[in-house]
């Protein structure tokens, strides 16, 4: 066991556990930050993504030793009460079923909005091609990806 | 838990910004849960699903557990309608598990807005009536001079008074007579028919929703565990003080297979499941756990255990295929006669379809705290989970540990996918034993391995069909050996073999249909429309052979197959309807643009499937290119379930189903190697990726007929319609799922 020092949505954290521990244990049973999700452990399902500085990572194969930037979970994306555009979006288009992929589809769209602020279906597809949504969401995500593309044109010109 | 009430009037700051759009604000601590119990103390109660707060704050209970199929908006809505609530003012809450309050609690088989829809009605109607009653006494003023509209009661001189206003003298009315009660005009709906978000969108979408998986209680500890690969082994030992001795890992012991703990295969309604041997480990985290688990070794007895060979299985249906004969199940006129007669065409086609997993997204898991009862206290237990029928895991607490029903707490907590899979409790079995012999209180997770190793899977099955067509090119015969799966006790597991509502049973004139069962010792359960989900694929893939054989164009050969317009059995809503079996054949096909010239590489498939009480066509458009490489461009779908309560959530089943469907069809199989399951993660077990989605065009006719659910039934004739389309577009026929096998890779 080893201490860790971690900044996850903007608080400084630190934890004592194994290094091999991946950030998403340490996030859902240490931090009791949940709203990262397991689903296989293996970088196939999206469903743990998290952003480290910014940048998609899937935190179920990342050991928390390996971790030096900014971690942002779902539960950080919100600025204050201001909820992303994404989360705005998702909630318009009624995009959830079961919900559980939902946290990690939004944190990748995340990652890709913040680079790529009108993107065509296909960098939609790209982007998001590491999430699975078991239950079938994908034509709402696709088009909740672009209404909230123009919120966050329409925000960026606003401020 | 933050017991801070959210309403999703204080949740949302609606503003508008530049560009026209409207942006939602979260206006509350972000740690805010859902909690049921303290929101409701100022409130009313007018009965077990309504309450109505003296700040016009309206609750009601949502009875059935939520998978994602959308009934914990659904059924509210059908509450909040009748009783002319504004639903802005709504706030729903799960229903605690209350059998005696709420009913039977269970989600399956589509049918919790059939089973629902007039109880719901009933309860918002007579809630409506005690409002009216409150306003007549305090108004002063005649009942029918008052209606009941947006949240409030208003007179026809126009005074009015809001639900928050009379929600304490509601209270005290006496509550109506259900036989009395009258139902809205359906033409004055307001919220039924319309598009309603799910209740839960804005906790899903900013990661603050609880599933089974999040549960964290006092003192809780971690645990795994680890059954024998092979079905019905058990454990006898293991590298125990090794796997003790590692990082985080508090304790770790064998669990014999316990028979008490229910049936090892299931009934649909009476899924409870036999805890299986195994070696459990409990640890500090999830983490701790799962590496102990990776660092098990143990010797097992496979007396006991699964031989199953799917490819040993695939060779032995062939040969009885070849022999025919089974239990008949629909002997058919003159079968034979048509099959040999010189001047009928005729064909023969041997299917088949695999066993397939549910990978619900949320991998099984559930948390116990088994209290040893002490001075008199009698043991007790309290137990979190997501389940399609939570109440029914106190059973296995009675039967397994002795805990008497009365003194086990169960929590519904809402699923990440249920698919039929959470209508079995073996996970449950395991944590509550794990609870019980570590005493302490753990929360189980499966890895996503454990979790396809452990399915109750989609059986896997072939169809041997034979038929023939006149020289006028109609169906002269129809011969249909269904090869399936029997448990050891000769039962036919869930999903295989025909249910007798298949168009062979009850719509064709000249049919033979046959039986006959395989031993399998694999697990089966219910997987979204057990059954009809593979018999979809061979029968409307043969009704399209058989249409080709007869140089018909299909759309005219299966219209015909259907004959008059009429109901099989008049005022079963289970039962086949011809004419809207028709009409929605018709509606995909027309919105499809049917028999429009395609270009080269391209096709148009069709197929219809009736189940679950819904009638649904779909028509798949694809290309495919000389590679097989093919592309599922769009697929239209039109469907008859009765009116529909939530269009938005009504239109995410369909589309998820058509997904589902794909992804099952194009990439999805598991097979058995001496009873070892061979796939153990998504690497081996993919699921379709957004980039495969196709276009989907969604159209109800919503008939006068009872609304249905729609959960399962668009799933059905997606298979068949993509291998018939593809077939349209290269004249190659698929008859085998998934996919995949046959050189096809979905693009
Ligand atoms: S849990 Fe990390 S990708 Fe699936
Ligand atoms: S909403 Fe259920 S897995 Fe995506």
């Amino acid at each position: 066991m080893s201490k860790h020092k971690l900044t996850v949505n903007g608080n400084s954290l630190e934890v004592d556990v194994e290094g091999d521990m991946p950030l998403l244990w340490v996030l859902r049973d240490k931090f009791k930050l949940t709203g990262t999700k397991f689903g296989c452990g293996i970088a196939q399902c999206g469903a743990c993504t998290v952003h480290i500085d910014g940048v998609a990572v899937r935190s179920c194969v990342l050991p928390v030793s390996s971790v030096t930037g900014l971690v942002t979970t779902i539960e950080g994306l919100a600025q204050g009460e201001d909820l992303h555009p994404l989360q705005s979006a998702w909630i318009e288009h009624d995009v959830p079923q079961c919900g559980y992929c939902q946290a990690g589809q939004i944190m990748s769209a995340a990652a890709l909005l913040s680079k790529n602020s009108q993107p065509s279906d296909n960098d939609i597809d790209q982007a998001l091609a590491g999430n699975y949504c078991r239950c079938g969401t994908y034509v709402r995500i696709r088009r909740a990806v672009h209404t909230a593309a123009s919120f966050y044109n329409a925000d960026k010109r606003n401020s | 838990m933050n017991n801070k009430n959210i309403s999703r009037r204080n949740l949302f700051k609606v503003s508008a910004i530049a560009g026209g759009g409207l942006m939602l604000k979260l206006s509350l601590p972000v740690n805010a849960l859902e909690d049921s119990r303290t929101t409701l103390v100022k409130s009313s109660e007018l009965n077990f699903y309504v309450q109505i707060a003296s700040d016009g704050q309206i609750t009601i209970y949502a009875p059935n557990p939520e998978m994602g199929q959308g009934i914990k908006t659904t059924l509210p809505m059908i509450i909040a309608e009748e009783m002319g609530a504004n639903w802005d003012d709504v706030e729903v809450v799960l229903a605690p598990i209350d059998p005696a309050k709420f009913g039977m609690q269970g989600s399956g088989g589509s049918m919790s807005v059939t089973r629902n829809f007039d109880a719901m009605r009933r309860m918002g109607a007579s809630a409506r009536e005690m409002l009216i009653g409150a306003a007549s006494e305090l108004m002063e003023v005649e009942r029918r001079d008052l209606k009941a509209e947006a949240s409030r009661v208003i007179h026809g001189s126009g005074r009015s008074m809001s639900f928050g206003q009379l929600a304490s003298v509601a209270a005290q009315q006496p509550v109506p007579v259900p036989e009395q009660l009258s139902f809205k005009d359906p033409r004055s709906y307001s919220i039924i028919g319309t598009s309603v978000g799910s209740v839960d969108n804005l906790v899903i979408a900013t990661g603050l929703t609880k599933f089974g998986i999040d549960v964290d209680i006092p003192g809780m500890k971690f645990a795994g565990y680890t059954r024998c690969p092979r079905p019905g082994g058990k454990a006898i030992s293991f590298n125990e003080s090794e796997i003790k001795a590692l990082p985080g890992v508090i304790d770790a012991f064998i669990l014999q297979p316990d028979a008490r703990s229910g049936k090892a295969s299931m009934a649909f309604l009476d899924g409870l499941a036999a805890l299986q041997g195994g070696v459990a480990i409990v640890g500090e985290d999830t983490w701790s756990v799962f590496s102990a688990k990776a660092k098990l070794k143990v010797s097992w007895d496979e007396s006991g255990a699964s031989k199953d060979q799917w490819s040993k299985m695939v060779t032995d249906a062939r040969a009885i295929a070849v022999k025919g004969g089974g239990e008949v199940k629909l002997a058919g006129a003159s079968v034979t006669e048509a099959l040999s007669d010189g001047n009928n065409r005729t064909l023969e086609a041997f299917y088949e379809f695999p066993y397939v997993a549910h990978v619900c997204m949320e991998p099984m898991n559930c948390t116990v705290d088994f209290r040893k009862g002490s001075a008199g206290k009698p043991d007790s237990l309290e137990i979190w989970l997501g389940s399609q029928f939570p109440n029914q895991v106190k059973e296995i607490a009675e039967n397994m540990l002795g805990v008497k029903q009365e003194n086990v707490v169960v929590h519904g907590l809402r699923m990440g996918g249920g698919f039929g899979r959470r209508a079995v409790h073996d996970f449950a079995a395991e944590a509550m034993a794990i609870s019980h012999q570590s005493g302490l209180p753990v929360k189980l997770t499966w890895t996503r391995t454990d979790d396809i190793h452990n399915d109750y899977f989609r059986v896997g099955g072939f169809e041997n069909m034979k038929g023939a067509v006149s020289l006028d090119g109609k169906l002269a015969a129809w011969d249909q050996h269904y090869i399936g799966f029997a448990d050891d006790k000769g039962k036919r597991v869930i999903g295989s073999g025909l249910r007798g509502n298949e168009l062979s049973m009850v719509a064709f004139d000249n049919a033979r249909v046959s039986q006959t069962m395989m031993p399998v010792a694999t697990a089966c359960g219910a997987w979204r429309a057990p059954g009809s989900n593979t018999n979809a694929f061979v029968e409307q893939s043969f009704i399209h052979e058989l249409a080709s054989l007869a140089e018909r164009d299909h759309l005219e050969f299966l219209t015909e197959l259907m004959g008059s317009r009429r109901w099989i059995k008049d005022g079963d809503i289970s039962a086949l309807n011809t004419g809207r079996a028709i009409d929605v054949i018709k509606l995909a096909a027309q919105k499809a643009g049917w028999g429009k010239a395609m270009p080269e590489g391209h096709g148009l498939g069709l197929a219809f499937y009736f189940c679950h009480a819904a009638h649904v066509a779909e028509v798949a458009e694809v290309s495919v290119d000389v590679d097989k490489n093919y592309s599922v461009k769009r697929v239209t779908v039109a469907v008859d379930v009765g009116p529909i309560i939530n269009m938005s959530g009504a239109i995410n089943q369909v589309q998820g189903s058509i997904v589902d469907g794909l992804s099952t069809m194009a990439l999805q199989e598991i097979t058995m190697q001496n009873g070892r399951i061979e796939q153990d993660n998504f690497h081996q077990y993919p699921v379709m990726r957004i980039a495969s989605t196709p276009e989907i065009d969604v159209h109800f006719i919503q008939s006068d007929n009872k609304p249905t659910g729609l959960g399962e039934p668009a799933l059905p004739p997606l298979a068949p319609a993509v291998t018939n389309a593809i077939f349209a577009a290269t004249g190659k026929r698929i008859r085998s799922m998934p996919l995949s096998n046959e050189g096809y890779k979905l693009v």
